[in-house]
């Protein structure tokens, strides 16, 4: 039978973070590309990202941080690795200063989207960050 | 008995004891088509015990996912663990999709005793999934006491949930139409419970009393004349309303147990279209998997108008070349 490689994300807000402009952009761009995406909103903590992780069984997540919640985007990523889910990638965009995308990339955080990142580089991150990349041939 | 490899057997041991990790990677399998999961299937239907399906179904926007987060709320206070499947259509044009159900249920996000997967159509027409039937197989082998299916926004028919489902709710709200709608076939008719939800809308009272008049009228199976569907008024934003119809889906259960004859009569409906679907999957995989079953040379004659396509398709079906 065919094996159909469809690939499933989630993409969220973290914190007190009601900005939810550039995720639902992204969200629809990553649709656009063939990826099933779930979509959690606002309001999320790292432990509620994590369980919709696991019971979702995705390859990435997408974090849009517009509120300097930094840490807690740090905190998933641990937390991810506590819960045996460290294959899951997380990207992070949004108004992110240059001098803490190092710190975010050194952290785990496998890439970052600083402001006037490209639609079509985050779909490529998110399709070339995932399968390592088989599916976008 | 089915005959388990090592591996599966460990697979079906975690399900049955409630591992929500080793049932997430299993759909996932199940999503991909993968190969070779019959057998691990097999035994997990036999692990299977008493029905617990509980439909959600309803057109788009109607309350749908907050109402089931309040469903859920009210379940677990009662002591229940529940599972929930929500489907989500995909787009037609590029096989993706934006999966929104889950955020409606964030109240329940780190429950452990709580499962929510969110599930693409991908292109099933009908309300669900094409593995939708696979994966509930998985559901029910576990120890959940209740397992939630949530519908895509559904039209008058996609009526496909009541394949699956031991208890179908109808969701709609008092903007859906007039009372010809109310009245119209399909969804309308497979329904055990009706919900208007958004009751906070003027209209509501106006939309019950056609509801329950419509349901008054309704033909309903030989059976079961005890159960006449009730219509219950929610809010899902705000909960109200939510702890009668969870009475009225635990009284459904009891209505249905009590009838075993009639509950045996729709078990045996779904299973029915169950085997149905399966043979088809089969056959469809058979036939395009370029196994050989359909080669050129079998269709030749048709093509010639030497035989037709009814008669090819049924030596096929009676494996006769
Ligand atoms: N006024 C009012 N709005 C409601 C109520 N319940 C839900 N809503 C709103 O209706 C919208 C749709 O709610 P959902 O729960 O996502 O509806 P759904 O049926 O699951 O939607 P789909 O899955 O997309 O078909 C949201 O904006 C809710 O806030 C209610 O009782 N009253
Ligand atoms: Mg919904």
């Amino acid at each position: 039978m065919q094996v159909s490689e469809r690939i499933k994300v989630i993409i969220s807000m973290i914190g007190l973070d009601g900005h939810t402009m550039g995720a639902e952009v992204v969200a629809r761009l990553l649709r656009d590309a063939g990826i099933e995406v779930v979509y959690l909103g606002v309001n999320q903590t790292p432990e509620m990202i994590v369980q919709a992780a696991m019971h979702e069984d995705v390859e990435a997540i997408g974090i849009s941080s517009h509120a300097s919640n930094y840490n807690q985007v740090v905190e998933l990523v641990e937390l991810l690795e506590k819960n045996d889910l460290k294959h899951v990638k997380v990207f992070c965009g949004g108004n992110i200063p240059k001098h803490k995308v190092v710190e975010l990339k050194d952290k785990g955080i496998a890439e970052v989207f600083p402001p006037g990142s490209s639609g079509k580089k985050i779909v490529e991150t998110f399709l070339n960050g995932t399968r390592g990349g088989k599916w976008s041939n | 008995m089915v005959q388990l490899s090592a591996k599966d057997q460990l697979i079906l041991d975690a399900l049955t004891s409630g591992c929500v990790r080793t049932c997430a990677r299993l759909i996932s399998r199940i999503e991909r088509g993968e190969p070779g999961l019959v057998e691990l299937l097999r035994a997990l239907y036999m692990a299977g015990g008493s029905e617990k399906i509980i439909g959600i179904t309803g057109p788009p926007g109607a309350g749908k996912s907050s109402l089931v987060a309040k469903v859920i709320g009210v379940l677990r206070r009662r002591g229940n663990r529940v599972a929930v499947l929500a489907v989500d259509p995909s787009s037609p044009f590029t096989g993706g999709a934006i999966l929104g159900d889950r955020l409606r249920m964030i109240g329940h996000a780190t429950d452990p005793e709580v499962f929510i997967r969110s599930m693409a159509s991908r292109g099933r027409l009908g309300g669900l999934a094409k593995k939708a039937g696979d994966v509930l197989t998985v559901l029910s082998a576990m120890p959940w006491d209740f397992i939630i299916v949530e519908t895509v926004g559904t039209g008058q028919s996609e009526t496909e949930i009541m394949h699956y489902a031991a208890v179908v709710v109808l969701v709609q709200t008092p903007m859906a139409g007039d009372d010809v709608q109310a009245a119209k076939a399909g969804i309308n008719e497979i329904s055990d419970i009706y919900v208007v939800n958004k009751s906070d809308h003027p209209d509501a009272d106006r939309f019950r009393r056609q509801l329950e008049a419509m349901v008054g009228l309704g033909l309903r199976l030989e059976g079961d004349r005890l159960w006449r569907p009730p219509v219950v008024k929610t809010q899902s934003l705000v909960g109200e309303g939510v702890d009668e119809l969870v009475d009225q889906i635990g009284q459904r259960f009891r209505t249905l147990a009590e009838s075993p004859e009639l509950s045996r009569q729709r078990f045996r409906h779904r299973l029915r279209h169950r085997v149905v679907e399966i043979v088809r999957e089969m056959l469809e995989r058979d036939i395009q998997s370029g196994n050989g079953m359909l080669p050129d040379s079998r269709l030749e004659p048709v093509l010639a108008r030497e035989k037709d396509p009814y008669e090819l398709a049924r030596e096929f079906l009676s494996g006769g070349t």
